[in-house]
């Protein structure tokens, strides 16, 4: 199982929860299980055509998944995904 | 036996190696890493000095030395006006250890009769060295530094939850000159986190405000109000001839309008946000690292990403990133350690950890690539998603009552 970090302002949609244990050996697998297990992520994370939104960055161990394989990046099992966001506020 | 000072200095000639000031001269270009000190005293220093030297004066050589030369086999010459006094410091350096001591014949006279170079010191005030004595202690800030903060620029877009913070200290710090963009007045509810307003100054304009605060702290400092919303067609006029922007916005829309303009400027952006207990930290500087736009190509909509005024924050957190992003501006401003251009640091409060990403430019990216750096020198920039009206208006505090923002963001001309 790998971690992934729910951002705050994706929180509400996953129950509340700051980090989800996801099974997975892709970021495509953790994702596509993530939004299986809590709907409301779906929209916010995915474009229709299951891509990510262009405004939200995934990294694996710190690295953007971009400059990996995008969503068929391996994820080993216990690394970290982390869903970042653009944030406005100031 | 006493000694006389003849038979002294006789002593100090055997024991410690002597170079002239051509030698000296010579050693130090095939070995940058010398250490050269000037020994002698604050008056003879202020009225000029060796290029890169450090000043210790002969006095405070055993105090002082061993922070300035940790290494005590690093080489070393010391000077001082004539060749005399460095004899002597160069006796105790022996005596604590220094293995690799000159003391440069002739000294500081002998160095200026030959035609080698040497430059003025940056002067303070005997007020200014009161005020900035703990920057001068530091050698990476020193005269030099303080002088060069004492000179820069820097412009806060926003006196807010992360440009308050970041005004004072920066004010404190002597950044001679402060630029605030905002247009907006002194709410009650701001009070709970933008530390540079005060309770009797709710409903007066922000930069009036700031104004009073900064030049209370520090009289050094020249605040420029601009008290306007950054908008397409503002920016560049607004960003022209500032050394640092710092982005204290709460609008995504102001967000790129700045990014697009300063990497056009080849000007810094230090750029945080905030979310009621977390933060996101990074300097944006081509080529040295991504812009906004490679990291965020797009906005996203409005109902993901609420402001503070909607989502509410923990006053803290915009003080703490604020402070942050002032750390990153002086070190921009001091050409000193490593700024987060190409990082992107996450600050969380509850958990109090921080957590680096790597960031890394868009190759195709519309705003800083060479495509775009190419396009936009030919006059035909590339187009950048355009927005307008108030779809991207995300509950900025005063800005969503405030209606859209006006002004497109287009191509830069």
């Amino acid at each position: 199982m790998s971690v992934v970090r729910i951002p705050p302002v994706l929180r509400a949609a996953a129950g509340g929860a700051k980090e989800v244990e996801v099974g997975g050996s892709t970021v495509g697998d953790i994702l596509a299980a993530l939004v299986e297990r809590y709907p409301g992520l779906r929209g916010q994370l995915l474009t229709d055509d299951g891509d990510l939104n262009r405004f939200v960055n995934v990294y694996v161990d710190g690295q953007d998944i971009r400059y990996l394989d995008d969503r068929a990046t391996k994820v080993a099992e216990r690394d970290t995904l982390i869903i970042l966001p653009a944030m406005a506020g100031g | 036996m006493p000694k006389t000072y003849a038979e002294l200095l006789r002593d100090a000639r055997t024991q410690v190696r002597e170079i002239n000031p051509l030698q000296a001269a010579q050693i130090r270009e095939g070995d940058p890493d010398i250490a050269l000190v000037d020994v002698r005293e604050s008056s003879e220093w202020e009225q000029g000095h060796i290029p890169g030297a450090t000043h210790i004066p002969k006095s405070y050589i055993e105090q002082q030395i061993e922070a300035a030369v940790p290494d005590r086999d690093r080489p070393v010459i010391l000077y001082c006006a004539g060749g005399v006094r460095s004899l002597f410091a160069a006796q105790t350096m022996a005596e604590m250890g220094y293995t690799n001591v000159s003391s440069m014949s002739g000294g500081f006279q002998e160095w200026k009769g030959r035609g080698l170079p040497w430059t003025m010191p940056v002067l303070l005030t005997h007020e200014q060295k009161q005020r900035y004595s703990r920057h001068l202690l530091v050698p990476e800030v020193g005269a030099e530094g303080q002088a060069r903060l004492l000179d820069s620029k820097v412009l806060l877009i926003g006196a807010g939850g992360l440009g308050s913070p970041a005004a004072l200290y920066l004010a404190a710090a002597g950044v001679g000159t402060i630029g605030i963009v905002d247009f907006d007045i002194v709410d009650i509810s701001n009070l709970q986190r933008q530390v540079l307003h005060t309770t009797d100054r709710v409903g007066e304009k922000k930069v009036d405000s700031a104004r009073i605060s900064i030049t209370a702290l520090n009289p050094d400092v020249k605040v420029v109000a601009h008290e306007e919303m950054l908008t397409g067609d503002n920016v560049e006029r607004l960003i022209a001839g500032y050394d640092v922007v710092l982005d204290g916005t709460d609008t995504f829309e102001t967000r790129y309008v700045l990014n697009d303009a300063a990497v056009a400027a080849g000007i810094p952006v230090v750029h945080a946000s905030v979310f009621r207990f977390e933060g996101q930290l990074t300097v944006f500087d081509t080529p040295a690292g991504p812009c906004y736009r490679c990291l965020y190509p797009t906005p996203p909509p409005p109902e993901l990403a609420p402001g503070c005024s909607v989502a509410g924050v923990l006053g803290i957190v915009p003080g703490i990133m604020g402070l942050l992003q002032g750390n990153e501006v002086l070190k921009i401003l001091l050409g000193i350690g490593e700024t987060l251009a190409g990082r992107l640091l996450l600050f969380d409060a509850l958990d109090a950890s921080f957590t680096e990403l790597k960031l890394r430019r868009d190759p195709e990216c519309p705003v800083c690539s060479e495509n775009a750096i190419a396009a936009r020198a030919a006059g035909r920039p590339l187009p950048v998603p355009s927005f307008g009206g108030d779809a991207f208006v995300l509950g900025g505090d005063q800005a969503g009552a405030e209606g859209p923002i006006a002004g497109e963001v287009g191509a830069l001309r």
